[in-house]
């Protein structure tokens, strides 16, 4: 693969909060363009990129509302940025609809989701993990998207770079799903040298107009582009489409395009799948958790092999597609797994599922406003392990 | 793939003597047909609807302003409008209800190059998509904006718009219609756009003229075209068929190029003033853009002119 510009790379050890190095990650990715409306706590991330973009060359427009973020993006998109927009839970609300017309005209875009407290407007301040199932199903109509979830500042820059390349790769939106706290905390982030940063590249296509089909998939289900102005004079369109990317409203161009869409992802599902694995070998109980509740779910593990309990744990970091392959094999090894979240049990219901009866499934809730406390997930081991 | 419009002179009609008397291939050519994609006729709007004209005098200008046609691409919304983008032979994007305008902006911005050609309704543009037209006039960022006014939601059956005159029956006001309607080109003048225009699909050639204008003008420009929906509007509210509406138009309308744009409401039954309204000079987005970062960030600003990745 090719390798980051070093114009957008600012290689370095730094001392920086999530949410910047997220914008660092963006714009060593190659994205050249935001566009987005301020919402607390994620502002921080488009200020930097206001401030960065005119000196790497770019554009940032803060647009009127997240609806015009959100597709801004998909125009820039198609005239041959990398973009992406920022947002958290109230504006996540109004994205959805342009979250469904990237996924239908297959735009390489990512959205960044900073959560906080919800329903509604919340806790616009304090953390929560109450959009993930949101980022799967938000939108209306069957898809599949990619989402990814930092438990530290150096993985919101990680990741960010990810998200950009998996977007390119598959042709979808990519949610990199931060929180509050992943957000605004401070760590050493390390942003490595441009030469060391891989860059998945804008499938373009090679054919001459005239040759070229817009929706034409390959082997791996994914179509090549053409951007606005280079003599294709191609159609896009957030209608059920054939590969002409002419509107075709049926029922057959229906189950071909939309079955496809999923499954250029559900088949790299093995590939996407994410995580990080410690102490499981011999565990009877696995905790599994995601974004900042990693960190205090390491504490609670701690704490129970302190007390002499066999316990391992497991951190998702792509969320969806929800690995479930692996966690069914890990379900048929142990005794129980236990899921704490900041929401009230939304990916433990994917636990639940791909453990399908062959593991016990405790949810470890918490309706969001801080992180747990330790101890909240010590007993649930505690009491799983009697 | 031509890049070039062809010179009109070369598309007019074909003079009797070329065509060979025996020869059974000769096929008339419609000079604006290399600008639609065959392929997807018919089209879905009905007969006597105005869209289709307008659609011809938007060839038509495309011809005569000899645009670099790999170079322009329409952006259209949601509605029997929103349809104009996938009939047109050029770089063209059917968008989400409403937000026809900022797509349009994320790909004027990330390739200034082109030329971007919204063309969409007056629900589209005005109901929904409201708070995006005006920030985009605003800005005065450079699209060029073609709003097809019927005064009616055709697409989904004939409910109430934003620009529905007062007393006019939809399906959403069967007892007729109580909300005042907008003034379109006095909201888009009052927002900041550098032209104003209106006529109706009955002006072809000042449609056409229009069109024109705007392409070889920089900045947020605005045309507003009344056209019937005979199978809603028009039939809902006694109004005949589309020739019927050709005929109202001729006798209603009064050209007043440079009227205060407060001055154009339309009313059910009274004059359709039509004209360009404002024509003006004011910086466009880009160029505010740029001159402010150069200035405040001298050597340090880098403009990239197109924003491709590799």
């Amino acid at each position: 693969m090719p390798h980051a510009d070093p114009r957008g790379v600012l290689t370095g050890v730094h001392f920086m909060d999530g949410d910047h190095a997220a914008c660092e990650g963006a714009l060593a990715a190659g994205a050249r363009f935001a566009a987005g409306y301020p919402i607390t706590p994620s502002t921080e991330i488009v200020e930097r990129f206001a401030a960065r973009i005119p000196t790497v060359g770019g554009v940032f427009i803060q647009m009127e509302d997240e609806l015009a973020a959100s597709i801004a993006i998909a125009g820039a998109v198609w005239a041959g940025a990398k973009a992406f927009t920022v947002t958290s839970g109230p504006g996540f609300s109004l994205m959805m609809e342009h979250i469904g017309f990237a996924v239908m005209t297959e735009t390489p875009c990512v959205f960044m989701n900073v959560q906080r407290g919800g329903p509604s407007t919340g806790l616009p301040t304090l953390p929560a993990q109450a959009d993930m199932m949101q980022a799967r199903w938000g939108s209306h109509g069957d898809y599949e998207i990619i989402a990814l979830s930092p438990n530290s500042p150096q993985e919101c820059f990680d990741l960010a770079v990810r998200a950009f390349n998996l977007a390119e790769e598959f042709r979808v939106p990519v949610m990199l799903m931060m929180d509050e706290v992943v957000g605004h905390m401070t760590e050493k982030v390390v942003i490595p040298p441009a030469e060391q940063i891989e860059i998945y590249p804008r499938r373009h296509t090679r054919l001459p107009p005239g040759q070229y089909k817009p929706y034409a998939p390959g082997p791996d289900l994914v179509p090549e582009m053409a951007h606005a102005g280079e003599g294709y004079r191609f159609h896009v369109t957030g209608l059920t489409h054939d590969e002409r990317g002419y509107p075709s409203m049926n029922a057959a161009a229906q189950d071909r395009l939309v079955k496809r869409l999923k499954a250029k992802i559900t088949r790299a599902a093995d590939r996407l799948a994410c995580y990080e694995e410690e102490g499981t070998e011999d565990a009877d109980v696995v905790v599994i958790s995601y974004g900042i509740t990693s960190r205090v779910a390491q504490r609670a593990v701690e704490m129970a092999r302190a007390r002499g309990v066999r316990v391992g744990r497991l951190r998702l970091i792509t969320v969806w597609p929800f690995p479930t392959r692996q966690i069914r094999a890990l379900a048929r090894r142990v005794k129980a797994l236990v899921v704490p979240e900041l929401n009230l049990g939304q990916i433990v219901l994917e636990v639940e599922r791909a453990a399908a009866g062959q593991a016990e499934t405790i949810s470890v809730p918490h309706a969001g406003g801080s992180v747990h406390a330790p101890e909240q997930i010590l007993d649930a081991i505690m009491e799983v392990a009697k | 793939m031509t890049s070039q419009a062809r010179d009109p002179a070369e598309l007019g009609p074909r003079p009797e003597a070329e065509v060979p008397a025996e020869s059974c291939d000769y096929q008339p050519e419609n000079p604006v047909e290399q600008f639609l994609r065959t392929d997807r006729m018919p089209h879905i709007w009905c007969p006597g609807c105005g869209i289709g004209t307008t659609v011809n005098s938007f060839a038509r200008a495309l011809l005569e302003a000899k645009l670099d046609l790999d170079r322009v691409a329409v952006v259209s919304g949601i509605g029997c409008t929103g349809r104009v983008a996938g009939y047109v032979r050029l770089d063209s994007f059917h968008t989400t209800h409403g937000r026809a305008i900022p797509f349009a902006t994320g790909l004027k911005l990330a390739n200034p190059n082109l030329t971007v050609v919204v063309y969409s309704g007056d629900g589209d543009l005005f109901a929904i998509g409201g708070n995006h037209i005006i920030h985009a006039a605003r800005r005065n960022l450079d699209l060029k904006v073609i709003c097809v006014n019927n005064f009616v939601y055709g697409m989904t059956g004939g409910q109430l718009a934003p620009t529905t005159p007062v007393g006019a029956l939809t399906t959403t006001t069967p007892y007729g219609c109580y909300e005042p309607a907008f003034n379109l080109p006095a909201l888009m003048d009052a927002a900041g756009a550098v032209y104003v225009a209106r006529w109706t699909s009955f002006h072809v050639r000042q449609l056409t003229r229009a069109m024109v204008d705007i392409f070889r003008k920089k900045g947020f420009c605005f045309i507003e075209v009344l056209t019937p929906c005979p199978s809603l509007f028009q039939r809902k509210n006694r109004m005949g068929e589309g020739l019927d509406a050709m005929k109202y138009y001729k006798e209603k309308s009064k050209v007043r190029h440079g009227a205060p744009t407060s001055e154009v409401g339309l009313t059910i039954d009274g004059d359709i003033i039509v004209g360009k309204f404002v024509d003006r000079e004011r910086p466009e987005f880009l160029d505010l853009l740029r001159s402010q970062l150069a200035a405040q960030l001298g050597d340090r600003y880098v403009e990239v002119e197109h924003l491709v990745c590799s």
